[in-house]
């Protein structure tokens, strides 16, 4: 009974303790929701974690899987299932939700209940999408975690919130769209059924599968996100607050990738190999022209955001060299990220929670008056730059070996991330934090206290771990890969 | 045995580590006291345990094995482990020795730094990095070495991080080095395409089986995988071995304690892309135009680099310069296939540049942290034991027999000499006028500094005073194995077998085994000495010779002449004082550039081009389509959400439910 149910248990738990939470109300119990929401974001990460240990490594095809009918009339159903890919991105939505709830600690004090329920919810809505195996439950599921994003960086936002708001809704809305015909097509080739297993088995001709790949394209490509439909990311990141641009950067744009290996490389493999060199140009284009765009940036959380894009990057490029290699870096670059782009932003949050301003010009000198926040940063910093021994260079080395497999080319060029990234990355640290105390504010600074040290220290030593030591995170994607590599092989024509 | 040994191999790496991690993170509580006790401790522990080890290899132990698996992917175990050999054992000796004596200094020289348990930290980090980097028994852990080294020496040279000019440097280094990492990267990316392993030995045994093999880099234009490999591998080595043009990193890294720059910036960090080219020989050996590339690069850097050292007036910087240069010249000897002879030359060097270092903070802290050399003169009264060895030192730089370095530097020119590889000619040449320079700016080090008559300001004057035990004792510490370094392992190391197991030379370039030919079958010091009187009577001993001459005459006999010889070669003057040029070209051109175009970039392209006209343009073409349909709507984003998501909910559980 309990096996049946996990996943269930993972999405609905932190969504009903979610509107438990809202129910607790307002400010007033601010001590006590905060407290609630902590005990559900643990629990929840304790209901996770048995779907680690009971994890087969040995097959590649769906676990835990769930079944029940929703609207029989359409055939759409309530369907859960993980492979090891969707598994480790639901283990770091219930870590990373956990460090969310412990960094809004103090940093919020206005609609508190709201703000952690939104988070909450979102975790379940998040979990549903890695598990769902049913498209349509996998579209209600991609829509509705939106919901609470737009929330959070509408309410708790910046100045410029509500632009960067629509400009999100409206990305994301075209490409939402795209893939709801895609869908409906697919639904009706498959002889109506929306069972992702179906829509892989389904032959298709080229033409087909092109559109079907572009409609997909755009849904995922918005979210990743690739170049050029990048813009939406910087404006939402900085408007957001720290907690929403951790869940943002850790967990949400890994959810374009999740669709690229869910949906495009199964569904449409002739299609993905035809345009793979499209994605690839576009990867290698992320990587390199995103780059030196963050050179130009003045805003921290700017900056860390186009560094997000540039990383990204390279999970689009390994997953469509076809290579095994690349594809397990890829995947691995998506849960590193996860780690030290949250860890990035949460230390520029840090900063702003002290000052109130993400421009670097304002800061200079916090080593001086910060030296713990300083020693943290500048171990973040060089997991983002790639450094061995930090996650960072697990993925980009595995994707750069991968490659060049492939094409020397594509490798030198994704390469030429060890330059730029270390240019735009210590560039920032050099004038935010280095240098001699620059004014009043930076000598008033405080070093961070034993809630921030602990939340970057639990940060520092996922990033350690997977660092030194990524063999378990790889083993428990090798089946799932090589089933995902299967399928993309399987011509459909 | 054989396990206790690999406990010994591990615990020579994680005691450097522990101890930096105590320091590190436990600073505050442990004191002063406590972080110097733990890393001088830890450090003389792997110290003791790196002799043991090396005299086990000697004894003919070595050990290829695996610590742990570090991942699988593709089918591959990407492993984590050791190779201890006779070139590894040497370098353990060599880092960990250098780095002892360091530590110890370190209390001397750091005395009064706020900074003093992060100090002691970062360079017990970096023993561990530089000790991962030399033992490792693959191309992966090697990266890992590698760029550890790097970061650590980033987080050095910015040390002092209120200073502008030491944060601007250890960026430069860390970018600079960067360049020559992707090359290293890359090159690691092609041996695994082509090998399909990154394990030393298994690599190492197939290069013969794909000589064959070409890779097509340009439309056209065919490589030998070979040759493409080594010259990746090569441009790596040029980052952290400073090869011209990425030794723009070098110089400035001296915007370090004085303690660094002896430890990381001249006895080992740049070592390691000597070392790695060394331990790849069996790759380098079947590229004679990878070998020609190395050589010709080397003999650029040896001797451009020397001109430079001649006209610094900055005591660190005129140290800095020469042992770019000496870099130059442990790059040319690998070109012509004397590994033997550049490891050898490491080694020695380590010691007397390490030596020199030191002396220099010694006569640095005697100043009141004055590096100017135009404000000293004369010290040699007051410093007794710093003005020896740092003639010591000089001796052994300049290339004066019997001091170490006469027998290492001696060895690479005639390595050199031997060579028939393209280019070899142009490197000896280069070599051999190095020579003079070497001995010149050396001893225009010496007279400047610890001769003539006193230039400083009456205060400084009246404190001048040698410095404290702790600093004195790692002086003569170095100075015992700068003089006999070279006499005691001349023969057992370079003419012996001993690195036979452990770097690889075509019959074709032996070269050393050319010049080992006129002393086979003598004693060790029977070698010494007719390899001495040997050189006596070779011109590398009189350019030296006239070399400390020249340098006598301009300093001491006819002080006004190196004025009117700077008059004279205004143009050369000014090219040489500005570095070539090179750093304002990187600068401007690079640095400027890449900076300007990714801010023209970000206006155009994201700012004007994908916002302003895709994205808002798209907005306002819709926004005038939903004028129309506005009553319909409240306009409040979060009344619509958390309808939607109320509404969700509900279905979704009453479905689930009735069914």
């Amino acid at each position: 009974m309990f096996e049946v149910n996990q996943l269930s248990l993972a999405i609905w738990l932190p969504i009903i303790g979610g509107i438990a939470v809202l129910t607790i109300g307002n400010d007033q119990h601010a001590a006590r929701v905060r407290v609630v929401a902590l005990l559900v974001s643990i629990a929840t990460f304790l209901v996770t974690l048995p779907l680690y240990i009971s994890f087969d490594k040995t097959v590649g095809e769906m676990q835990f899987i769930e079944h029940l009918r929703w609207i029989p009339a359409l055939n759409i159903n309530y369907s859960l299932g993980i492979d090891g890919i969707a598994l480790l991105l639901i283990l770091l939505t219930a870590f990373i939700t956990i460090i969310v709830v412990i960094s809004a600690w103090q940093v919020i004090q206005e609609k508190v209940a709201q703000y952690m329920a939104a988070f909450l919810i979102m975790e379940g809505l998040m979990i549903g999408v890695f598990s769902a195996t049913d498209a349509i439950l996998f579209y209600v599921f991609w829509e509705a975690m939106l919901i609470p994003m737009f929330l959070i960086i509408g309410i708790w936002g910046g100045p410029n919130r509500i632009y960067a708001t629509i400009k999100f809704f409206l990305y994301t809305l075209l490409g939402s769209l795209l893939m709801l015909v895609a869908l409906i097509y697919l639904y009706v080739k498959s002889g109506n059924s929306f069972a992702l297993a179906d829509m892989y088995a389904v032959k298709l001709n080229l033409t087909e599968q092109i559109w079907l790949f572009a409609a997909f394209f755009m849904a995922f490509a918005v979210k990743i996100p690739m170049f050029p439909v990048h813009t939406w990311l910087p404006d939402a990141h900085v408007e957001a607050p720290a907690g929403g641009s951790v869940v943002l950067a850790a967990i949400m744009l890994k959810m374009g990738a999740y669709g690229f290996i869910r949906f495009n490389l199964p569904i449409t493999p002739d299609a993905s190999h035809s345009l793979s060199g499209v994605i690839i140009a576009l990867s290698l284009i992320a990587i390199v022209y995103i780059s030196m765009v963050a050179l130009a940036q003045t805003d921290m959380k700017r900056l860390i955001a186009y560094s997000s894009i540039a990383h990204m990057g390279f999970v689009t490029l390994g997953l469509f060299v076809f290579n095994k290699m690349a594809v397990e870096g890829a995947i691995i670059q998506m849960i590193s990220h996860g780690f030290i782009s949250g860890a990035m932003f949460l230390c520029v949050g840090v900063l702003y929670d002290r000052m109130h301003t993400r421009k670097m010009s304002d800061y200079g000198g916090v080593a001086n008056t910060m030296p713990k926040f300083a020693a943290f940063m500048m171990f973040f910093a060089m997991a983002n730059v790639g450094l061995p021994g930090t996650s960072g260079f697990v993925g980009e080395f595995l994707v750069i070996l991968g490659v060049f497999q492939v094409n020397a080319w594509y490798a030198i060029i994704a390469g030429t991330t060890l330059i730029l990234g270390a240019a735009y990355t210590l560039w920032m640290y050099k004038r935010a934090i280095y240098g001699a105390v620059s004014n009043d504010m930076v000598k008033a600074l405080k070093d961070i206290n034993s809630r921030e040290g602990f939340f970057l220290l639990i940060l520092t030593l996922s990033v350690l771990i997977m660092g030194l030591w990524p063999a378990p995170f790889l083993e428990i994607i090798h089946t799932s890969v090589d089933k995902l590599l299967t399928l993309s092989a399987v011509s459909k024509l | 045995m054989m396990d206790d040994m690999k406990l010994i191999y591990l615990a020579i790496p994680l005691v450097c580590l522990f101890a930096a991690l105590i320091a590190g993170v436990f600073g505050r509580q442990i004191g002063r006291v406590g972080a110097h006790s733990i890393t001088v401790a830890g450090v003389a522990v792997a110290f003791a345990l790196s002799l043991y080890v090396y005299l086990d290899v000697i004894a003919g132990n070595t050990f290829n094995g695996t610590i742990y698996i570090w991942g699988v992917s593709d089918n591959f175990p990407f492993e984590v482990g050791f190779l201890i050999d006779s070139l590894t054992a040497t370098m353990m000796v060599v880092v960990t020795f250098v780095s002892l004596m360091v530590h110890i200094y370190t209390i001397g020289y750091m005395r009064d730094d706020p900074g003093y348990q992060r100090f002691f930290s970062y360079i017990s980090l970096f023993t561990f990095a530089m000790l991962m980097l030399v033992m490792s028994n693959n191309f992966l852990q090697l990266f890992f070495g590698w760029e550890l080294v790097g970061l650590v020496s980033y987080l050095l040279i910015g040390f002092w991080y209120t200073r502008e000019t030491a944060i601007y440097a250890n960026m430069k280094a860390f970018l600079v080095n960067r360049i020559g990492d992707l090359a290293f990267l890359i090159g690691i990316a092609a041996i695994y395409a082509t090998f399909g392993t990154l394990d030393y030995s298994a690599v190492f045994a197939s290069v013969p089986e794909v000589l064959g093999q070409t890779i097509e880099i340009l439309p056209g234009s065919e490589w030998s995988i070979i040759t493409f490999i080594s010259i990746l591998l090569f441009i790596g080595a040029m980052g952290k071995s400073a090869q011209v043009p990425l030794h723009v990193w070098l110089p400035d890294s001296m915007e370090g304690p004085t303690p660094i720059s002896a430890l990381i910036h001249a006895a080992t960090m740049v070592t390691a892309g000597i070392f790695m080219v060394a331990r790849t020989s069996p790759i380098f050996e079947f590229s004679e135009t990878a070998l020609s590339v190395v050589m010709i690069i080397g003999a650029i850097t040896a001797f451009f680099m020397a001109l430079l050292g001649l006209v610094q007036n900055d005591i660190k910087r005129v140290i800095a310069y020469s042992t770019l240069s000496q870099l130059g010249y442990m790059t040319v000897g690998l070109g012509a296939s004397g590994y033997a002879a550049s490891i050898f030359h490491l080694g020695t060097h380590a010691f007397f540049k390490a030596l020199l270092f030191l002396a220099a903070g010694s006569v640095i802290i005697a100043m009141h942290h004055e590096q100017d050399m135009r404000k000293m003169g004369g010290l040699r009264k007051f410093l007794p034991w710093t003005y020896i060895t740092a003639a010591i030192g000089s001796l052994a730089l300049a290339g004066i027999p019997p001091f170490a370095g006469f027998f290492s530097k001696d060895m690479i020119i005639e390595s050199v000499h031997q060579s028939e590889l393209f280019g070899s000619g142009i490197a000896y040449a280069a070599v051999l006028s190095s020579v003079v320079l070497t001995a010149f700016y050396s001893f225009r080090l010496m007279f400047m500094t610890f001769h003539g008559r006193p230039r400083m300001d009456q205060h400084t004057l009246q404190h001048l005073k040698e410095s404290p035990m702790v600093i004195v004792l790692p002086l003569l510490l170095l100075a015992i194995p700068s003089v006999i370094a070279g006499a005691l392992f001349i023969n057992p190391m370079v003419f012996g077998d001993y690195f036979s197991g452990a770097i690889f030379v075509l019959p074709q370039h032996d070269v050393i085994g050319a010049i080992a030919e006129d002393y086979q079958g003598k004693s060790d010091l029977a070698v010494v000495f007719s390899f001495m009187f040997h050189g006596i009577l070779q011109p590398p001993f009189w350019l030296a010779i006239s070399g400390i001459f020249l340098a006598w005459l301009f300093y001491i006999r006819l002080p006004e002449l190196p004025g009117k010889a700077v008059a004279l070669v205004k143009p050369l003057y000014s090219l040489l004082m500005n570095k070539y040029y090179i750093d304002e070209f990187n600068q401007k051109f690079l640095a400027n550039g890449t900076v300007g175009v990714g801010r023209l970039l970000s206006k155009f392209g994201d700012t004007i081009f994908i916002d302003g006209w895709l994205v808002n343009g798209t907005a306002k073409v819709i926004g005038y389509f939903s004028r129309a349909l506005r009553p319909l709507q409240s306009g409040l984003v979060n009344h619509y959400a958390f309808a939607m998501i109320i509404g969700l909910l509900v279905l979704m559980t009453w479905f689930v439910r009735i069914n």
